[in-house]
């Protein structure tokens, strides 16, 4: 028996995701009485998850696997969840592992919890808290399988470093054609941009920036703030942004640790899709935007003026907290 | 090529959101329920092919009598015919072990599901229902297109979107970007009209275990007033989100 994790990473490099499911994993694995299990895809040295409480890594290496693929990847996790006795899967909340996480459940005939926010309440019956009716309510959820998988939301449980030793393993998976029918013929990311599931900080815009040729400023505040950038749906659909900014219901969800609106009304569509952000600020000059009430700290003024003193407040705050 | 959508009655996005029964049901007093917005984007694209390609288009949702309206406005937007499962939705598991049935008796080479639910959220019936019907799945996919057996589909990825070829039978989590907002249609009176002799079957649901439940619903804590900065004291929010917030 093991709690095992699904650690993610991008060109041989964990991602912050990986030790967030890690250090939660560990928690459980503490509620269980049990030990933590990592598996990890070509990753050439995978020590750094015992910083987070791994106590074993099953090291895939394998070019087939090079560019992810949810089919193969469910099925190695399957694999690897068999060999351990797993009882809990834990996987993050980024595209590629909702991608993979339903398939993987059938494939363990596990219950499967999406967005979970906290250890679990409760390990016999097994129940989580998750989020549901985006973000407008949580939901106690009791898995009653006997292997179940976690889908923890991002941000939510945050780092827990401990002191430790992961013990790496080499693990080879065997992959039949069939986990290979999906073939990807070419990704369109930007490397040098902060991805919104990623990041820490996220600005966003809307429509009081008034056209897309003051996003330079937007992008500036973001650069400060090591942030991720992302706008409201009437600027995705006026096309000034592109769609893969767009946050809200129908766009992605953000749960960041800080979350500025500039220019934002707040309709009730965005706020459900960035209410799981821990701390919002809002900058709008019309003091009866609804965002205000969603608001932690908010600024009633002109965008035009109100952002870029705060860019050179931040370049003044950064340089004295070097 | 035939095409079977699945449609969730979720209650409308400005719906209150209250619980009955010491916190353990969703209240659906006053609310009014629509077609699940990740859903329609999917049918759309759907009533695409059928326009454009040549296409039968069914609808499917798991639930009881009360989510027919929804089911009759997915006809009345042109879909062919109507499939409620008759039972109540208790979880996504549970949901993409019906729909798999209607999947293997309808023969279907396209299912598009919308990528979660915007009540329960779960995400999961696309990739389960893949995998239970051996389909192929792309998830939170943005782009569609179907030549012959081959389909093109776009995902939306972290930071971007991948292309990618698969062949049918295929199974879609979509959203938006399969179409845009602005090609979503209002169904006409003609639409309704016929929507109401269009056929909508009901069957009964398969017997199976249920993986998981919901015990309990809880609303988030009551949030505090803003705290308003000047505009003329700029500094003053970099000091509250450095000392207060711990956010920078």
């Amino acid at each position: 028996m093991s709690v095992l994790v699904y650690t993610e990473s991008e060109g041989g490099k964990f991602k912050k995701a990986a030790f967030e499911v890690a250090s939660y994993a560990k928690e459980v694995a503490n509620m269980l009485g049990t030990t933590v299990t990592a598996v990890s895809v070509n990753v050439e040295d995978s020590s750094e998850l015992g910083n987070y409480g791994v106590d074993k890594v099953l090291e895939i290496k394998n070019d087939k696997l090079s560019t992810f693929n949810a089919k193969a990847y469910a099925d190695s996790l399957k694999q690897a969840a068999d060999k351990e006795g797993a009882k809990v899967v834990v996987v993050s909340s980024s595209a590629d592992s909702k991608f993979l996480a339903s398939m993987l459940a059938v494939n363990l005939n596990a219950g499967y919890a999406s967005n979970v926010v906290a250890l679990p309440e409760n390990v016999s019956p097994f129940t989580v808290k998750r989020t549901a009716f985006t973000n407008k309510a949580f939901n106690i959820t009791e898995i009653s399988t006997d292997i179940k998988v976690v889908g923890l939301s991002n941000n939510a449980f945050g780092l827990k470093e401990a002191s430790g030793a992961a013990a790496a393993e080499g693990f080879d998976p065997s992959l039949s054609d069939e986990g290979f029918t999906v073939n990807v013929t070419s990704v369109d990311k930007a490397t040098d941009k902060v991805s919104i599931a990623d990041a820490d900080v996220v600005v966003s815009g809307g429509r009081g920036l008034k056209g897309p040729e003051n996003w330079g400023m937007i992008e500036e505040l973001a650069d400060v703030l090591g942030a991720a950038t992302a706008c409201s749906k009437p600027v995705s659909d006026m096309g000034w942004r592109p769609h893969g900014e767009h946050v809200g219901q129908t766009g992605k969800p953000v749960a960041t640790n800080l979350y500025i609106a500039v220019g934002i009304s707040g309709a009730i569509q965005h706020l459900a899709g960035i209410n799981s952000s821990k701390v919002k600020v809002v900058i709008n000059n019309d003091p009866e935007a609804p965002f205000f009430k969603a608001a932690d700290y908010g600024i009633v003024g002109d965008a035009f003026e109100v952002v870029p003193q705060l860019i050179e407040k931040l370049k003044e705050f950064k340089a004295n907290n070097a | 090529m035939k095409i079977l959508v699945c449609i969730s009655h979720v209650p409308d996005t400005t719906s209150k959101i209250n619980f009955t029964e010491g916190d353990t049901k969703f209240d659906t007093n006053g609310v009014q329920f629509v077609i699940n917005p990740n859903d329609e984007f999917g049918l759309t694209r759907a009533m695409w092919f059928k326009e454009k390609q040549g296409a039968s288009v069914d609808v499917v949702n798991v639930g009881g009598a009360e989510t027919e309206p929804t089911l009759r406005k997915a006809l009345a937007i042109g879909a062919d015919n109507a499939i409620r499962v008759n039972t109540e939705a208790t979880d996504g598991f549970y949901v993409a072990k019906q729909l798999a049935k209607v999947v293997q008796d309808g023969g279907y080479d396209l299912v598009i599901a919308g990528r979660e639910s915007i009540d329960y959220n779960g995400g999961m019936v696309p990739g389960m229902l893949a995998a239970l019907t051996g389909a192929n799945f792309i998830n939170t996919c943005i782009g569609l297109e179907i030549e012959g057996d081959t389909a093109t589909a776009i995902r939306e990825i972290d930071g971007g979107k991948e292309t990618s070829t698969t062949k049918l039978p295929l199974v879609v989590g979509g959203q938006k970007g399969l179409v845009e907002e602005s090609d979503l249609r209002i169904p006409n009176m003609r639409g309704i009209m016929m929507a109401r002799k269009k056929p909508l079957t009901v069957v009964e649901a398969v017997e199976t275990a249920q993986e998981t439940k919901a015990v309990k619903f809880e609303k988030p804590a009551p949030k505090g007033e803003v705290t308003l900065v000047s505009p003329d004291d700029v500094g003053q929010l970099v000091a509250l989100l450095h000392n207060e917030a711990k956010a920078i």
